[in-house]
């Protein structure tokens, strides 16, 4: 769902920029907290690879395709701050050097992708965490859940601004129900990628994962060594 | 357990190929923005990016004519720029070793 130049007037343009560019201000200051040594390599990695994925479009119903948005899964992975920054930095890529999402529509784009579905995606995590049992399966249904809902929640902030500034006259309900309908079978390949790669993380690094961090509290009794024995799956 | 490096290593290499080869394979339908767009009749309200012109537009490299590796290289081009870009950005960002090693926690906040 990369917003093209036009769909929006200039004065939304203007508004969802000056949000993404406060959001992005506020992530620089967050993710300093979230950030070291181990982990800033990590997110380079996520960036990269959500770049990547994000070029695998997977068909859905209807002759229409759709690929992830990563939101969920980069937050959890490297931390909610750190995930703003790394969906803006693909933006920007995608929009500047592949014409992929417009320039005037920059704004929007990090709005929907890089700051709703990051806090629609983890934002569920965190809720479904706190109450799902501390255990590899729980972790991995609450990202399930938060990547599939942060997608349609992506498409219906998309359809409130197309309602506030949308350039075409069309009826807005109709708009509405077509957006958050496709988003919610898109919603699910996100659920389906998201859940595959952070199953496989988990498996040979666990502690890489920021978002698990209370599985790792879970089962501190055990002494580093044997807690890397009892999860190495050796990809050398 | 996998060293972090190698850990990152694989990782990259992965997205490589994903963009690289497994691209390839992408469904070209159009995406759920794009089909409402169609359907709701106001895609013709879209504009070319002023980024349009890029030789890197429309993930293919524009020098290139075989489309699979045209799209291959444009693939791995962008996994590299993001990259480095995200690395160096949350590099820059991180908190340094030295505040990490030796302040204690009250201390690392003190601008």
């Amino acid at each position: 769902m990369h917003v093209p130049d036009g769909f929006l007037d200039a004065t939304t343009s203007t508004g969802t920029a000056v949000v993404a560019a406060a959001g992005v201000a506020l992530a620089l200051r967050g993710a300093r907290r979230e950030l070291d040594e181990r982990t800033a390599p990590m997110a380079g990695l996520t960036a990269a690879f959500v770049f990547a994925v994000q070029m695998m479009n997977f068909p859905v119903a209807f002759g229409t395709s759709g690929h992830l948005m990563g939101g969920a899964l980069t937050a959890i992975l490297v931390g909610p701050w750190t995930a703003v920054l790394c969906l803006t930095v693909v933006l920007m890529v995608q929009a500047l050097v592949f014409a992929d999402g417009g320039l005037t529509a920059l704004g929007t784009n990090v709005t929907l992708i890089g700051l709703v579905a990051i806090a629609v995606g983890y934002g569920v995590f965190r809720a479904l965490r706190a109450v799902l049992p501390a255990t590899r399966t729980g972790l991995l249904t609450s990202a399930g859940v938060g990547a599939f809902l942060s997608v349609p929640a992506a498409a219906l902030v998309f359809v409130l601004l197309f309602g506030l500034g949308g350039v075409a006259d069309v009826a807005l309900g109709s708009v509405g129900i077509a957006m958050v309908g496709v988003h919610l079978l898109i919603g699910l390949g996100e659920a389906v990628i998201t859940v595959a790669v952070l199953g496989a993380v988990l498996r040979v690094r666990p502690d890489l994962v920021r978002g698990a961090r209370h599985l790792r509290r879970a089962s501190a009794l055990a002494p580093r060594p044997s807690l890397a024995g009892a999860t190495a799956v050796d990809v050398r | 357990m996998t060293r972090t490096r190698t850990f990152v290593l694989i990782g990259v290499l992965v997205a490589l190929v994903i963009a690289g080869v497994g691209s390839w394979y992408a469904s070209s339908a159009p995406d759920g923005l794009e089909a409402t767009a169609e359907e709701q009749g106001f895609a013709s309200t879209a504009r070319d990016s002023a980024a349009a012109d890029s030789p890197l537009a429309d993930y293919a490299v524009a020098a290139i004519g075989d489309d699979r590796l045209s799209g291959g290289l444009a693939g791995v081009i962008g996994v590299l720029l993001v990259l480095a870009l995200a690395g160096g950005l949350t590099l820059l960002v991180r908190r340094r070793p030295t505040e990490d090693a030796t302040a204690p926690p009250a201390d690392a906040r003190q601008h």
